[in-house]
Order: structure tokens, then sequence, then C-alpha cells
């Protein structure tokens, strides 16, 4: 076979066949596109079809308030996000790695699976007739007598903040599961008996054996949130103010491709710094936590 | 914390009750969802009007359009089967070479280029449309301009929805079909070379149905995941709309229990994918991967 250590023809031939597609896949649509977006990004017209090189439209982004301000919101509630499926999910994994056993937590992991076989437009179109103000939440306040009136439940931050949690928990709760189910049971009731106690247990015994878990969680979900568009777009309506529809709109809306991937290479670079300080602060490689998630 | 240690009955009490309200938190929105599309009244609220089949076969009479009268619904589901359909192809066949080429092959620079091939993994879906969209018109225009050629494929339309789809969720299937390539006992193929088998017959007979359930599963994932694809979709579309892009557009004009009828649609669809996904092999890895 290959590896077998005759360098003929037909082993260069076969693997020149082996590398063509992944070549193609990697150069056509991945790495140059993100060049030329590079290139895009780094060019001011000046005349009809007529370009130079210059920083303008990064410019633009530091010197117009709206832009970065909604860019820092995007982060700031995309990392808020993270840290909410962190806390909602991880209680949820615990139970299925430790507390049920055998067809009971296959059978609760699978339930926790099954939404999101379900495409998010839908997900989403649940949430829009749960919340909105004569939706089935809102009715049911009144008749509780919490609210008199309806109120609109859409279009808030904390609307678009459950949207985006509801979203990502799968991403979070299948990581943990697997990085909490290798660990032996046997070290939790040894640091019992040495005189732990549950938070210096969780502390010092379970959440470094989770590390590899919770950080491969983390990284999902944070760049999935950041890059989401669907969910804060229809659960915060014009209130929403997510980075990828100031994208949307330069590259669709108003045809300014140049402001629009200056845009999205400032994206590109908040997500990657992200994944890339969540990796060094947990000590990760990338190519595993990939894998494990 | 654990079976083995004593719990109090407050904690037992307070992990139960927090499952529950995780559950209710899980399916409330599939369930409305659900219950709407049989509510007798022009718009999915409360209250109940009583049941009705009017949102699935229409009703004229009362100038209802159903889910099967509608024909741009109808449209964008086959929009969408077609795509998925193509990407589901494509990246199962090339899913299985580049698995090939990581467990099998050696050549120098292989380390960076696996690790290149997890870079889709985490870019926003978003970005990967823009920068798509962006290098296919540089392309297309260079060949205006240079050969008068109008390549209508590169421009915001169905094939570059697919290119774009397929950019990422191909490495997902590579790291699915690479996962069991990895655990094949390679003594089966040197057994069979022995006793004189070709390379082709090999393949066929003893790796390729060794990877059967890898290849199964991962056609599945890709199916779901561009059927559903919204992202990368939003920006290269033209002007055939998937399906999700056309939901998403009927959304934002306003509700219409259509589209619960839509969705009812779709959520038996993937339960019934997912249903016949469990029935063969072990459960996890391919659940887990979605």
């Amino acid at each position: 076979m290959l590896d077998s250590g005759t360098s003929g023809w037909r082993n260069r031939l076969m693997l020149g066949l082996l590398l063509a597609p992944a070549l193609v896949w990697l150069f056509a649509l991945i790495v140059l596109p993100h060049l030329d977006l590079a290139l895009l990004s780094f060019r001011e017209r000046i005349a009809p079809r007529e370009y130079r090189l210059s920083l303008a439209q990064y410019r633009i982004f530091f010197s117009e308030p709206l832009y970065w301000h909604i860019f820092v919101r995007t982060a700031a509630l995309s990392a808020l996000a993270t840290l909410l499926t962190l806390l909602i999910a991880f209680p949820v994994a615990w139970t299925i790695a430790k507390l049920a056993r055998g067809r009971a937590s296959s059978l609760l992991f699978v339930v926790c699976l099954i939404p999101f076989w379900v495409s998010e437009t839908v997900r989403t179109l649940g949430w829009m007739i749960l919340l909105r103000e004569s939706g089935v939440l809102p009715g049911l306040l009144v008749k509780l007598g919490i609210t008199d009136v309806p109120v609109e439940l859409l279009y808030r931050d904390g609307t678009i903040l459950v949207g985006l949690v509801y979203t990502s928990l799968l991403f979070m709760v299948v990581p943990l599961v697997s990085s909490l189910e290798s660990l032996d049971n046997a070290l939790i009731e040894a640091a019992y008996n040495l005189g732990g106690n549950g938070w210096s247990v969780l502390r010092q015994i379970v959440i470094p054996h989770a590390a590899p878990g919770i950080t491969a969680g983390c990284i999902v979900v944070f760049m999935l949130t950041l890059g989401n568009y669907l969910t804060p777009n229809l659960l915060g309506g014009k209130n929403s103010q997510w980075f990828t529809e100031q994208i949307y709109a330069q590259f669709i809306i108003r045809f300014n491709w140049e402001q629009g991937a200056a845009f999205g290479f400032l994206l590109l670079l908040l997500s990657t710094t992200m994944v890339w300080l969540g990796l060094k602060l947990s000590g990760q490689r990338f190519g595993e936590v990939m894998r494990r998630a | 914390m654990i079976p083995s240690l004593p719990r109090p009955a407050w904690l037992r009490f307070g992990t139960a009750f927090y499952l529950g309200a995780f559950l209710v938190f899980l399916f409330l929105p599939l369930v409305v969802v659900a219950v709407f599309a049989f509510n007798d009244a022009p718009y999915p609220a409360p209250p109940w009007h009583g049941f009705t089949l009017d949102w699935f076969i229409g009703n004229e009479a009362r100038g209802r359009t159903g889910l099967f009268g509608d024909e741009e619904i109808l449209g964008s589901i086959w929009t969408s089967f077609t795509v998925a359909s193509w990407v589901t192809a494509l990246s199962v066949a090339v899913g299985t070479v580049n698995s090939f080429l990581i467990e099998r092959a050696r050549f120098p620079g292989k380390p960076a280029l696996s690790l290149l091939m997890l870079a889709p993994l985490v870019i926003p879906g978003v970005i990967l449309g823009i920068s798509i969209l962006a290098f296919a018109s540089r392309i297309a225009q260079f060949a205006d301009d240079v050969f008068g050629l109008e390549l209508e494929f590169l421009r915001p339309g169905l094939p570059l929805v697919v290119a774009g789809q397929f950019s990422y969720i191909v490495a997902i299937a590579t790291l699915t079909i690479s996962a069991r390539l990895k655990r094949f006992d390679r003594t089966l193929e040197e057994a069979a070379y022995n006793l004189g088998a070709s390379r082709a017959a090999v393949l066929w007979t003893i790796t390729l149905p060794y990877l059967r359930p890898a290849l199964i599963g991962s056609a599945a994932i890709s199916f779901l995941m561009s059927f559903e694809n919204f992202n990368t979709t939003l920006m290269l579309v033209g002007a055939d709309s998937p399906l999700t892009i056309m939901m998403y557009g009927r959304m934002r004009e306003g509700a219409s229990p259509v589209l619960n009828a839509v969705s009812l649609f779709l959520m038996v669809a993937s339960a019934l994918l997912a249903l016949t996904l469990m029935r063969g092999g072990p459960r996890r890895e391919g659940a887990a991967a979605a």
C-alpha cells in the first residue's frame, strides 16, 4: 500500500489522487477566498473600477462609534451566552455521565439531543410564538395575575440570550458528557474520604479533569454564537444589533464589499483570538479539542 | 454527587426538579410549533380555536392555502433537497478520500494539512459565505474581462450554496469517517492480499464494507446540516431560495400557521432520519457528531 516504502510512480500517482480533492477543497474554498477577503478589506475605491491600497475600511470601523459598539456588544453578549450555556449544561451533563445509569443515561442523552435534529429556524419560530406579545407566555402571565396586560417579551437582550443559549446547549452537553464519563468515581470518593467537600471536589478534581471538554464546548459555543445571524435577528428584531447583521448589510444591501470584508475580517480575528486564548489558558491542542467536539 | 455517596433528600429533589425544568425548556418551543399547526385561526397564537387540517391541505371556502398547495414552499423544499443531495454526495466522497489520506498516506506537511482540514469548523458560517462569494465573483469578473466568458455558476445561486455548505460539512464527514478508519484492523487487508486479492477487490469487499456505518452516518449528518444551514446559505443564495431562507423571509413578514405546518413536517422528517440511524450501529458517535 501507500506506506509500504517502495517509491514507485504508482505510489506517487496514488498519493496525488488522494491529495487532489483535499487540496482543491482547502485552497479553492478556504485559503484563497480568505486571502481574497483580506485583500478586499485593504483597498479603497477612488473612482469607478479603480482602487488603491488603504486602511480606510478599518479606519471607518474605529471612527464610527456605532460599528465598534455593535462589535463589542456582540462579543460581550456571546461571552455571556457561552457562560450561561456552560452553567446550564453542566448539571445536565453531570446527571447523564454520573447519576443516571445504563439505559436511563443513554435515553436521557438521546432526549437531550432530539431538539437539535430540528432546524434552528423551527426552534426560533417556537420561541417567537411563545414570547411575542400575543403569544403563549405573555398570555399565561396575565392569567396568573403577574402582569395586567400582555407584555412584549421579544426584541429584548434577554430574549436574544435565551435563544442563543437554547441553540448552543447541544454543543456544550456533548463534550461535557464525554469528558465527565472518563472521570473515575473512585477519585471523587477518595477526595471525600480525605475530607473534601462538594465545592473543593468540584474545583480540584472535577473541573481539572473536565477541562478539555469545557474548553471544547466553550470554544464551539462562542464561535457559533458570535457568527449567528438567525437567532439575534429574529428574536431581537431592530434592537438586536448583532455584528453579523452589519456584515450582511454591507455585503448584500449596500453592496459595499470592501467595508463588509473588513468587518468580516474583524469578526474572524475576534473568533480566532478567543479560540487561541481558550486553548492557551487550558493548555490544549487544537486538533484534539476539535476531535472531541 | 455520585450514586455511591449518600445524597441528602433536598439534593435528589433539586436534581430531579432541575432536570424536569431543563426538559420543559428544551421541548416547549417544539411543542408549541406543532400544536399551533392545527389551530383553526389565521394566526399561530392562543387562544385555541379548535382543530383543523386547513394549514396542511388548504381550504378554498375560507381562502386558506395549506402547505400542500403552497407552490413557493414546496419549491423551496425541493431546492433544499437538491442542494442537500449534492452536498451529501460530495462531502461523503471527498471525506472518504481525505480519511485515506490522513490515516494511510505519508507525505511531508501532513500534520499541517490535517490541522488545516479542521479550520473550516472554527470559521463563522457568515464569513465562509462572504469569502466564497467575493472570491467567486472575482474569478467571474476575471473570466469576463480577459476571456469574455460569462460564468453564471460563479454568481450567487445554488452552485455557490453547494460550495459554501460543502466547504465545512466535508470537514465533519472527514472527522467521522477517519475516526472509524483509524480503528480498522490492517491485518484483514493483508490477509486478503495474501489470498491473491487485487487492490480494488480489497477496497470493495473489505475496507469499504467496514466503513459503511461511518459512511451512512456521515451522509445523514451531511444531509441534515445542509438542509438546515442558514448562515452560509444566506450570503450565497440567488433567485431560488432553499427552505430555511424562504421560512426566514416569511417569518419576518409575519406569522402564518403554514410555517408551523412546514416545521412539523421538518420535525417528523428529522425524527424519522434519527430513528433510522439509531436502528443501525452504536448510537453515541453518530448522534454526538450532529
